[in-house]
């Protein structure tokens, strides 16, 4: 890293002293352009290797009976994992969950997020204390977070006892994950707990450029809080808007770490999802070539997701 | 981000992780690599017990034992932890950087032997014959992994528990039938003592405990993972009248409120803490059991139809395939196997002697002794898992499927669908060979 720092700093002194020099400006471009691109370099390259060549690979092994750990050499095979793909039930019953799960969190998380800077935003003291305590989770491992739920969610873990407190012993609890009906909700709650911090902070970015006069003009024109939140900060929030729901969804539709931690996508296959079924297939099963059918199906859809959104969220003048 | 791309990732990943491993040995080693396994007169040694300092510690015993006996080769040992072991192998042999010796689990010894990590052992029948058939590791009748030790599967239990509710303590002789674990336990359910009358052991979401530890009872049935006759289709064998009546009766000591469906993370602790009468678990826990006293129990696992059976197989050792000096690997190999080493091994941890002779050097294991009921265990009951290059795929189909029935579907509906899945991955591999 500390190599195309150096010579980007070079490459600046050189600019300016053939400035000085003269007028050379034609000269001057050309070593910018190569500073440029030696600083972008670094980050260049770990995108094409991390990146493009990962996608461009599963592109090409998702046509191919590619193994993990085989003797014999893969061979094309056309369509062949994907119209497996279309007789698998549980790939179906993985890309239910997985749009049950985006569509709860999406708008969950991302109202929850704005209450929440709204309320930090609001009070002038404790402001810092509240942020930091809403932020917690988030910079705390999700893995860590995942095994620590794990054990708050048995039958007789916290999450049941804080329930019979509350409720005086008439509310008994369910073993959440052990449930097929409870263990996707169970993670849902505790997904949107973890990451409703990170998107509180974003809010409470976008509110912070929304002028203060603003605010003065529509109080003087007698306005209630609730037509300011209308009139005045809902639409400054445009941008942030669209960027968290962009963000949120493209997070929801990837879930995989808690399920990994928490349930191995059982009970009955009631919270696996399509990653998780991705990495299971590709890694503990070996099939690289249909575990890549089944990412290309998964890019293809969030691909479409997020243009869907972009086009919605456009600049419409 | 590039959540799409985890699965080619493997590639690009283990081409790195070789590069890595490739510096890192370079780095250590005070020769030069010259690939193959080895450099100069070293000879590489991986192991998957970097987070067991007690067996690590008779491996390194071992390997100063052996570069003190000649001159000629010099072995030196890599631990790794257990968790990124496998991937570490797989790695190494996409980038042909494995070393001459490594451990393997015994049921990847297929999958690798068919992939050409490993070469075949020539151990004379002296040698082998002596070990117990469940350390040695076959693919197509030749061996391939040789085993320090074995572990083993028992039913541990409280013996008052039993008694106190007039029933009769198993012996290895003359187990439980299917009757009568029936009614031990609605009895032990019924007496309401425990809350718990006996612990599957299904709090662990991780694949291999639930293939090695309730297959056996599929298999005391009469069904299997696969039909091991072709190994060429699992129909039958894992969705047959046989293989149903297990899921049902997996699925009923759930439903009947005898086991938890979801046991808690250490269901051994919950067992000797008294919230449970029996717990089904593994000779690592057996130190354990000494916090019962006398009160506590090893009992061999019901017979459900075709004789009592429990898993076997546990971690062996074994050559590369690109090892290029096999004939010191083998000569290792063999000085490693010698009994003292053996003795050592069951010595320092809760495992299974692999001979005769090193039990006869241990008062524990010799005849008559506290643990020698898991050596006769093993004698009797242990069942390899299926001897395929397929296992990878059969394992985690069957432990979907198992944990599948105990959440409480449809037994037949699951089996029929993990049958026809592995018939498709086995037509999809032309039957890996077979």
């Amino acid at each position: 890293m500390n190599v195309p720092v150096v010579q980007g700093a070079t490459g600046q002194g050189r600019r300016g002293r053939s400035g000085r020099i003269g007028r050379s400006g034609r000269s001057g471009r050309s070593t910018e352009g190569w500073a440029g691109r030696v600083m972008a370099a670094p980050a260049v390259l770990l995108l094409v290797v991390f990146f493009l060549v990962p996608v461009v690979l599963c592109f090409v092994l998702a046509f191919t009976n590619a193994r993990l750990v085989s003797p014999e050499p893969s061979t094309l095979i056309g369509l062949a994992n994907f119209e497996r793909l279309l007789h698998d039930p549980l790939f179906w019953q993985s890309l239910r969950n997985t749009f049950y799960f985006a569509v709860v969190v999406v708008p969950v998380q991302s109202a929850l997020a704005l209450v929440l800077a709204l309320l930090v935003n609001g009070s002038s003291r404790g402001t810092n204390v509240f942020r930091t305590l809403y932020f917690i989770p988030v910079v705390t491992s999700i893995v860590v977070v995942s095994i620590l739920w794990k054990f708050m969610y048995q039958q007789n873990g916290l999450v049941n006892h804080l329930l019979q407190a509350v409720s005086f012993n008439t509310i008994q609890g369910a073993d959440w994950l052990a449930n097929p009906s409870t263990a996707m909700p169970a993670i849902i709650a505790m997904s949107v707990w973890q990451a409703v911090g990170f998107h509180m902070v974003i809010w409470l970015s976008g509110l912070q450029t929304i002028p203060g006069e603003l605010y003065e003009a529509a109080e003087l024109d007698g306005t209630t809080p609730w037509q300011r939140f209308w009139h005045v900060t809902w639409p400054g929030l445009r941008n942030t808007r669209t960027f968290i729901l962009v963000t949120i969804t493209i997070a929801a539709l990837s879930l995989f770490a808690q399920i990994n931690v928490m349930t191995s996508g059982g009970p009955l296959g009631s919270t696996s999802t399509v990653v998780y079924q991705a990495v299971r297939v590709g890694f503990q099963q070996q099939e690289t070539g249909y575990a890549s059918a089944i990412s290309l199906v998964f890019f293809a859809l969030v691909l479409t997701i997020s243009l869907v959104q972009r086009f919605l969220t456009r600049d419409k003048d | 981000m590039s959540v799409t791309s985890r699965s080619t990732m493997k590639r690009v990943a283990a081409a790195t992780a070789g590069v890595a491993i490739a510096i890192t040995a370079a780095g250590c080693g005070t020769a030069k690599e010259s690939g193959g396994g080895s450099s100069g007169n070293e000879l590489t040694l991986w192991t998957h017990n970097a987070g067991n300092p007690e067996e690590l510690a008779v491996v390194q015993q071992i390997v100063k034992d052996y570069n003190a006996s000649q001159q000629k080769y010099q072995v030196k040992v890599q631990a790794f932890p257990q968790e990124s072991y496998n991937s570490s192998v797989v790695a190494a042999a996409t980038s042909k950087k494995l070393p001459c010796l490594l451990d393997t689990d015994a049921p990847n010894v297929p999958n690798w032997a068919f992939a050409n990590y490993l070469r075949p052992l020539d151990l004379p029948a002296s040698l082998t014959d002596k070990q117990l058939k469940s350390t040695l590791g076959t693919y197509k009748n030749k061996l391939y992994a040789i085993g320090y030790y074995d572990a083993a599967l028992a039913i541990f239990a409280r013996k008052s528990a039993i008694t106190s509710v007039g029933g009769r303590v198993p012996t290895i002789e003359k187990p439980w039938t299917a009757e009568e674990f029936k009614t031990t336990l609605t009895k032990l359910k019924a007496a309401g003592k425990y809350p718990i009358a006996f612990d599957l052991g299904t709090g662990d979401s991780g694949t291999e405990w639930w293939s090695y530890g309730y297959s056996p009872f599929l298999q005391s049935f009469g069904g299997d993972m696969i039909n091991r006759e072709t190994f060429k289709t699992a129909k039958g064998a894992l969705n047959g009248p046989e293989a149903i009546a297990w899921g049902q009766w997996l699925q009923g000591l759930v439903k009947g409120g005898y086991s938890p469906a979801k046991s808690g993370p250490d269901a051994f602790a919950d067992f000797v803490n008294g919230k449970s009468a029996m717990v089904w678990s593994g000779i690592w826990n057996s130190g354990n059991l000494s916090k019962l006293g006398a009160d506590g129990v090893m009992l061999p696992p019901p017979d459900l139809g075709k004789g009592p059976k429990i898993g076997g197989g546990s971690w062996q050792w074994a050559i590369s395939a690109t090892c290029d000096k096999p004939e010191a690997a083998l000569d290792y190999l063999k000085f490693s196997l010698d009994k003292k080493y053996l003795v050592a091994m069951a010595q320092k941890q809760n495992v299974i002697p692999a001979t005769e002779e090193a039990a006869a050097a241990l008062p524990d294991w010799a005849p008559g002794g506290a643990k020698r009921f898991f050596l006769e265990e093993s004698k009797k009951f242990a069942t390899m898992r299926p001897a395929t290059p397929g296992y990878p795929y059969l394992t985690s189909t069957f432990a979907k499927a198992t944990q599948d029935i105990v959440a409480g579907g449809d037994v037949k509906a699951i089996l029929d669908q993990a049958a026809a899945d592995i018939d498709s991955n086995l037509s999809s591999n032309n039957y890996y060979g077979f």
